[in-house]
């Protein structure tokens, strides 16, 4: 029975469930809705390598997603670059201010670190809103293309869309698993323990931080560079605070500093989001007590319950059978 | 090999330790002796960079290290043990000696030939090297901070309080594989409350009071000493 629940199968089980869901579901909303879903998860992953696995926690992200956003639909609009260059260059643009914002941000600690990274973030809204020789300011971007044919395969269609976003987000699981596992990912995980017990094992907490903050951005630049193609329009509203709000719900409720969480989480909140629209901004009724539960009881979130859960069955398990094969033996 | 010309560190306004002198001889073990907050700590903490001193310098194998930062003071050969003994208790026992060998880390037969010496010197790690870190018993998760700490291959380990806690049994072992590795050639800085132990093994002492250091000698000295016998060997 454990055996068909393997980590493999799962994640192949869940492959499998994501690739078939157009067929399946055969609803251009659903489609819609779950390609923004992905996307979302993949600024998640982001922000919870910085937050959930360094331990530093930015509210600047959704500023930094608006800055990949912008990238790329300003170099496509206004500088009529193709697609594909402007979609790699977004990335590049966004890290690269994540970088000089890195060097000062991460002078700070704890939650002056949250604070300096509250204004950083409102910065950028600000720019974004009042610059509007450059940005077009309130009225925001309209006209921003849609990924270009990659040959014979077009990625028009929602279908073909979903399956590009799907595949970004696969790769950028990937990325994030090999960053976890690794040797660096570890000095992340041992920053988050004890900056001073890193130091004294020889880590330069500094520059680690500051790989940990650049690629958290880079994630929130492949984002906003991909909700910018697949939205087609951008207002200065996607580098509000409220983005970077429901980036961190996502990550909490998903369990922070889990490699999962962000899937389970940006599911879970997207799916109940839509079934609540009848109570539109109420919905905070319902979502504030489930954050503040979630963080009292299960502090690693829904994924850190279930892991736990499962751990304490398997122990219990353990348990049983010792005491089985005692018994059988005095028998 | 390392040397403290009057240190002086200060938390704010407040001093903890005032025109420090010390003096540990490669191959040496060293003991710092002194009550709670005398400022033992504070100067480990100032040698392993964390901490920098208002006055006075640090030379390290002849060069100052006083402006190093702490990594670079660990690749220069010196690594703290530090007396919280924190570790990483999600990883397992043999990830946490692994990031301890974290200025070695392009140097895998290396790592793994020092891996083996530590298991050689605390058996118990390696029987629970796949078990978390954070499932060990007090005594284990010394042995295991220090084997840490041994992973980068220090010239000079720091070690504060590695007694404080256990029982009186670990003690003597504890002490005993202090020795071993200071036979194996690394020279050692102890801070210690258990004096008459740390005193049998070690070359010399010094005690401290207040943020100062009122008494230095060699051991023989400090256990002939009066006041030094009274206050802090109790016999
Ligand atoms: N981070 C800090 N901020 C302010 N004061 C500090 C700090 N750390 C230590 N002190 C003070 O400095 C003095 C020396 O502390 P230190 O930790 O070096 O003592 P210690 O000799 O190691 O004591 P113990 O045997 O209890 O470990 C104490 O008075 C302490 O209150
Ligand atoms: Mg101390």
């Amino acid at each position: 029975m454990a055996a068909i629940f393997s980590k493999r199968n799962v994640v192949i089980g869940l492959i499998v469930l994501a690739a078939l869901f157009p067929y399946v579901a055969r609803n251009d909303y659903y489609l819609h809705v779950l390609t923004l879903a992905f996307i979302w998860m993949i600024a998640v992953y982001g922000l919870n390598l910085l937050a959930g696995f360094t331990g530093y926690l930015s509210l600047a992200h959704a500023g930094f997603f608006a800055i990949g956003a912008y990238a790329l639909g300003l170099l496509t609009v206004k500088a009529e670059m193709g697609f594909w260059p402007a979609f790699l260059l977004a990335p590049v643009i966004t890290t690269g201010i994540g970088f000089l914002v890195g060097i000062i941000a991460l002078r700070t600690k704890e939650h002056f670190f949250a604070i300096y990274t509250l204004c950083v973030g409102y910065i950028i809204y600000l720019v974004i809103d009042k610059w509007e020789g450059l940005t077009g300011g309130v009225r925001g971007l309209i006209g921003i293309p849609a990924p270009a044919d990659i040959g014979p395969i077009s990625l028009s269609t929602p279908i073909a869309q979903y399956y590009f976003v799907l595949t970004i987000l696969l790769l950028v699981i990937l990325v994030i698993y090999r960053i976890i596992h690794s040797l660096t990912g570890k000095t992340f995980i041992a920053i988050r323990n004890s900056e001073d017990l890193a130091l004294s094992l020889g880590i330069s907490t500094i520059k680690n931080k500051l790989l940990s903050f650049v690629l958290s951005t880079f994630f929130a630049g492949v984002a906003g560079a991909l909700y910018a193609s697949f939205i087609r329009f951008i207002g200065p509203d996607i580098g509000n605070l409220n983005i970077t709000f429901d980036l961190l719900v996502y990550m909490i409720v998903g369990g922070i500093g889990t490699l999962s969480g962000p899937i389970v989480g940006t599911l879970l909140i997207v799916w109940l989001s839509q079934n609540l629209q009848f109570l539109q901004d109420y919905r905070m009724l319902i979502f504030g007590p489930l954050l503040t539960l979630i963080v009292i009881f299960s502090p690693r979130g829904i994924v850190g319950f279930i892991a736990g859960w499962f751990t304490n069955w398997k122990l219990r398990r353990k348990v049983n059978i010792n005491q089985a094969q005692e018994q059988a033996e005095e028998v | 090999m390392l040397s403290l010309r009057d240190v002086s560190v200060q938390y704010g306004n407040y001093t903890a330790i005032q025109n420090i002198n010390i003096e540990v001889r490669s191959g040496e073990i060293v003991v710092l002796l002194g009550a709670n907050g005398a400022g033992k700590s504070t100067t480990f903490r100032t040698i392993s960079g964390l901490n920098k001193p208002a006055t006075g310098d640090i030379f390290f194998e002849g060069s100052s290290i006083c402006s190093l930062t702490p990594d670079k003071i660990v690749k220069a050969g010196i690594v703290q043990c530090a007396e919280d003994r924190k570790l990483f208790p999600e990883m397992s026992v043999q990830e946490n000696l692994m990031m301890g060998a974290y200025v070695h880390r392009r140097k895998k037969k290396e790592i793994k030939h020092t891996l083996e010496e530590v298991f050689e010197l605390f058996p118990i790690l390696h029987e629970k090297r796949n078990q978390a870190a954070g499932s060990l018993s007090g005594g284990q998760q010394q042995m295991l901070a220090i084997g840490r700490a041994l992973m980068s291959k220090p010239e000079l380990m720091l070690l504060d309080e590695p007694s404080i806690g256990l029982a009186p049994l670990i003690v003597e072992q504890m002490f005993e594989s202090i020795q071993q590795i200071n036979q194996d050639g690394t020279t050692i800085l102890l801070a210690e409350q258990n004096a008459h132990a740390a005193l049998s093994i070690a070359n010399k002492g010094y005690v401290y009071e207040n943020g100062n250091i009122v008494v230095e000698g060699s051991s023989k000295e400090l256990f002939a000493n009066e006041e030094v016998r009274k206050a802090y060997i109790g016999a």
